[in-house]
């Protein structure tokens, strides 16, 4: 019967929307989403995707030890995900290990030592939701604090946008003209660690990266400017939340990678045809012809 | 023993030190300049250059030594934008989606409110320091779309919307076009009739001895310094460029 339901676009979209659950998904998504392509712009351009990979990696023993001691999960997350920057920022000063390889160590390390804890501490913890994301098993205190943590980190970065614009483009400059440039480093990892930790709800800890820079790589190819790339990076976190969860209701799929795999797809379909910088420069092509 | 008063010069670098991780970059350099003066910078790669420059605008921490901006210190000249930096063509990342005019916007950040709001007169600024580095048909094309000479145009015409006193040039002449390196140094005598201070790092000769009124030859520390037509001498540049490295006088740990 299902397969009837897509002969028309309009049940495909509204039939899922009868659930609640659907209903909450869909919206807290897009939260997510837009959060994370938000601070994507800022990612892709500082070349933070390791950097964030690690700090959402790093959350998992905070979420796990939160849970058992029955804090909000976001503060257990928070606090590991700020430690393993600063620990990492510890290693590579006092050592001289290369700072990939530091980033590698420590993210890792966190991970397993979130896993250990899973299997030792007895509680109602479910590492699948953890590790892969329930967008549609989200609970009430979660949407509470999801809700919180996007607009505490939409609010700071709407307010410094154009400094932290400028850190990532020419720190030197900022520091020149006396812009705490200290500051704003440490601004965009707490936006990162918080990001991370309201994105791991949608996708899980392991897919939330791509949450973090998948959209601001999209936005990056088709547009010269950093005000149209924040706008493209958010709208294209968005849509492929949406996509996501919807192919996820009618085919029966695992929602996290969903959402992942049509960010993934976008990306590629702005990789093969962006007007400019695509494979096939539309642009190019089309101006022939005129 | 004399006094200085520091008031008499723009930049007053007095034996500063830098390493980074306990590897010297830059060790018991000096350096004094007047308003209007335009010193050139000259050494090898590696000798220290971009350091010095990073010392003076407080990106880097010396480890010793003192440096006075108009006779303040590192921390005041920044707040009160009187130090501009003018990158290397490669020092900047061509391909991030900005325009020329978001670029030197960024030139009045410094003085702008926290959310960097452009009041009228930053947009002025703006629009004049564009005007002077000859790009206003290029007010909004992005910087990857730039040649190498409008690239460094266009972070020229940033320090000029900064209306600092002082401007610290990396390779201004390197990769411009003929008609650029033209106009740079039309620039370079406005500024000096402004009473600018300049100092700029080259690897081209010709350059030193056509504007720079002083030279300062770099090797991790000064080899020589003084008016060009003094110390710009084939045996000096010989020392800095051929000479000994210091690791191997003092070794690297020194």
């Amino acid at each position: 019967m299902e397969l009837c339901s897509f002969l028309t676009l309009d049940s495909f979209i509204t039939d899922p929307l009868t659930h609640e659950f659907m209903r909450k998904a869909l919206l807290m998504s897009s939260i997510v989403a837009a959060v994370c392509g938000f601070l994507s712009s800022y990612l892709t351009l500082k070349g933070w995707a390791l950097m964030g990979d690690a700090v959402s990696h790093s959350v998992m023993p905070g979420v796990v030890v939160a849970y058992a001691l029955g804090l909000p999960f976001s503060l257990g997350a928070f606090i590991f995900g700020v430690g393993s920057v600063a620990l990492i920022g510890f290693i590579k000063q006092k050592s001289r290990v290369k700072e990939d390889t530091v980033i590698g160590l420590v993210f890792t390390g966190f991970f397993a030592l979130g896993i250990v804890l899973v299997s030792k501490i007895k509680s109602n913890i479910d590492l699948h939701s953890i590790l892969f994301g329930s967008p549609l098993g989200i609970s009430l205190s979660d949407v509470k604090q999801t809700i919180f943590i996007s607009l505490l980190v939409v609010i700071l970065l709407s307010i410094f946008r154009k400094d932290l614009m400028l850190y990532c483009f020419d720190p030197r400059h900022a520091k020149t003209v006396g812009i705490n440039v200290f500051f704003l480093h440490y601004l965009l990892l707490t936006c990162l660690s918080l990001a991370a930790v309201v994105g791991l709800q949608s996708v899980g800890i392991i897919l939330v990266v791509a949450m973090l820079i998948t959209p601001g790589a999209t936005a990056y190819l088709l547009t010269d400017k950093f005000d149209n790339m924040t706008v493209i990076s958010v709208l294209s976190a968005i849509i492929s939340s949406l996509i996501g969860i919807y192919v996820s209701f009618w085919f029966d799929l695992e929602t996290g990678g969903s959402i992942v795999l049509a960010q993934t797809f976008i990306f590629l379909f702005a990789f093969l045809f962006a007007p400019r910088y695509g494979i096939f420069k539309l642009k190019k092509l089309f101006a022939g012809y005129k | 023993m004399e006094t200085i008063n520091y008031q008499n010069f723009r930049i007053e670098a007095e034996n500063i030190c830098v390493d980074y991780n306990g590897k010297v970059a830059l060790y018991d350099a000096n350096l004094r300049l007047k308003p209007g003066q335009i010193c050139g910078l000259v050494g090898m790669n590696g000798a220290g250059k971009t350091t010095f420059f990073n010392a003076l605008t407080g990106f880097v921490n010396i480890s010793k030594g003192k440096i006075r901006i108009n006779g303040e210190s590192v921390r005041s000249a920044q707040k009160d934008q009187t130090i501009a930096y003018v990158p290397q063509n490669e020092g900047i990342d061509s391909q991030f989606p900005i325009s020329v005019w978001d670029v030197v916007m960024m030139g009045r950040y410094g003085s702008m409110n926290i959310f960097r709001c452009p009041r009228e007169s930053d947009i002025q600024a703006v629009k004049d320091a564009i005007e002077r580095v000859d790009l206003t048909d290029h007010l909004s094309t992005p910087i990857g779309n730039l040649s190498g000479g409008q690239r460094k145009r266009t972070f020229l015409a940033r320090a000029i919307a900064q209306r600092a006193s002082i401007l610290l040039l990396d390779e201004p002449f390197s990769g411009v076009d003929i008609r650029t390196e033209k106009l740079i140094s039309e620039l370079f005598i406005q500024f000096k009739n402004e009473g600018k201070t300049i100092l700029l790092s080259t690897h081209d000769m010709i350059h030193v001895r056509e504007f720079c009124d002083l030279v300062l030859l770099i090797n991790k520390t000064v080899v020589a310094y003084g008016e060009t037509s003094e110390v710009f001498t084939p045996e000096n540049i010989t020392t800095t460029f051929g000479g000994i490295s210091p690791d191997f006088l003092f070794g690297p740990e020194s």
